[in-house]
């Protein structure tokens, strides 16, 4: 036994011994923007992007240094099931960088695909660019912005998109202009005909009704994906079927082993009915106190 | 009555201006985004607007002051906000579209929706100043108790608009309940026993 894996053993068993106490995770980078600090933690392999001190609040973004390619979180693989209503989308909005996984992926999976990024910090997309290996392209853009301000903006250029993901909120604190029906009736107009919208959210929280019904109003039926967050997807067309949906999974099957994405295992996920109270208000730009209402159990 | 009044309009100025403020951040984000440089956009216009408030409520308070017209202070204020309410997102939108840049977007914006209201509210204190002074040696106390309600007022305003108001209201119901209760208070002033 060498002295690195007595090291690593003893490690584990001082981790294993003293939950409390073991606090593994390394400060590697930190800096300040206009928004919050940006911190980057490591703990063994994996390296994660957050916002609060000792990632206390939730982690923005994960990485496993050792496999790149692997997700991390369970949200991101989620995300990438918007594919399985439409693999071939050739435009794609993403609202929120984070560390980059889920634009490096679309792009390794779908190679051709024009992808516009838009963060509204600068810090977020250095730290990406810089730890978490995001880049940008001919393909890939990325562009620092408030999200809201961009789907305006394009709404009026009359830019369309095959898919657009939500991806912009943190644990702590939501964007409240970024959840209002408002602002989800400007995003559909976005869409295409066959265009996909994918939100990550919240799933717990008096905000999950509000949430679910605010999307309800706007694009009717949608799929709905739960594990430790929640996962909108949502089309401007009718939903696809279910067999229509296992099929396109099926094309995806190899592209996604290399992210550790089980076709099986999300397909079963998917859900149309609702879990919600129905009679919840929905979130408008005239009342749209999410974080007040996410505060409440 | 002829003391209660203008601190109760004072301490209620300073809660509506509060309360219009926050509101507006509300009202600017999906236009604008709720960025720090829009915050700093809402809150410049309300100190410069607020600033040039108190030199003319100052001025004003030279000729023929009364109580009345304290109230009507309170009452221009709330009717300059309907503007706002009638057709703020449009306007903001519309600005939006020809100053793309949401710093100075925000800032003609709030500049548009919100000098006018709170320019009025600025008059306020100063005007209420010159109605409760009769002598030079209380001068200082009575400024001091109306600095008092009028950010006591302030205070209230932006805890309860933004604690409880925003999770049981629509932004223009609140606006509406605003200009209600200036309205109110406005007419008390003008009607109310003892006035000239």
């Amino acid at each position: 036994m060498s002295v690195r894996h007595l090291l690593a053993c003893s490690a584990l068993a001082l981790a294993m011994l003293m939950p409390a106490l073991a606090d593994a995770q390394r400060l590697i980078h930190s800096e300040r923007s206009l928004y919050r600090e940006v911190l980057v933690y490591e703990d063994g392999p994996i390296r994660c992007m957050c916002f609060t001190r000792n990632c206390r609040i939730g982690r923005q973004t994960c990485m496993n240094t050792e496999a790149p390619n692997r997700f991390v979180m369970n949200y991101t693989r989620m995300m990438m099931t918007a594919l399985f209503l439409n693999p071939q989308p050739r435009s794609i909005l993403i609202i929120g960088l984070g560390g980059g996984t889920l634009p490096q992926a679309l792009h390794r999976v779908l190679p051709e695909a024009r992808i516009e990024v838009v963060e509204i910090d600068p810090a977020v997309v250095r730290v990406a660019k810089r730890f978490f290996g995001f880049s940008t392209n001919d393909r890939v853009h990325v562009e620092e912005l408030d999200g809201r301000v961009f789907v305006k903006r394009a709404q009026r250029e009359g830019r369309q998109y095959d898919l657009i993901m939500l991806d912009a909120f943190d644990h702590e604190y939501i964007p409240e202009h970024l959840l209002t029906r408002e602002f989800l009736q400007e995003v559909a107009a976005l869409l295409g005909s066959q265009g996909v919208l994918a939100a990550n959210t919240f799933s717990s929280s008096r905000l999950y009704d509000h949430e679910s019904v605010t999307y309800a109003a706007v694009f009717g039926t949608f799929y709905n994906l739960k594990q430790d967050n929640r996962v909108i997807l949502a089309t401007k067309g009718a939903l696809p079927e279910r067999d229509q949906i296992a099929r396109n999974a099926e094309q995806l099957r190899k592209a996604f082993a290399v992210f550790d994405i089980g076709v099986e295992k999300h397909l079963r996920m998917f859900s149309t009915t609702p879990d919600w109270d129905r009679r919840a208000r929905v979130l408008t730009d005239q009342y749209s106190p999410a974080n007040l209402l996410n505060l409440r159990e | 009555m002829q003391t209660a009044l203008p601190y109760v309009i004072a301490g209620w100025s300073g809660f509506f201006v509060m309360s219009v403020e926050l509101l507006g951040g509300r009202l600017l984000a999906p236009t604008f985004g709720s960025s720090i440089y829009v915050w700093g956009a809402i809150i410049a216009v309300f100190m410069l607007a607020l600033a040039l408030g108190y030199l003319a409520g100052g001025r004003w308070s030279l000729r023929a002051p009364s109580v009345r017209r304290l109230g009507l202070l309170l009452f221009a204020a709330a009717v300059s906000v309907l503007p706002t309410v009638w057709f703020g997102p449009t306007l903001l939108d519309a600005v939006a579209a020809r100053l793309p840049d949401p710093r100075f977007g925000s800032l003609l914006g709030s500049t548009l929706l919100f000098f006018v209201p709170t320019f009025f509210s600025g008059m306020v204190s100063p005007y209420a100043v010159r109605l409760l002074v009769q002598e030079r040696t209380t001068s200082g106390r009575h400024a001091g108790q109306l600095y008092f309600v009028s950010t006591f007022g302030s205070a209230a305003g932006t805890l309860l608009t933004s604690f409880y108001l925003v999770l049981y209201f629509e932004v223009n119901h609140i606006f509406g309940g605003l200009m209600g209760v200036s309205m109110v208070i406005g007419v008390i002033a003008w009607f109310g026993r003892g006035q000239q």
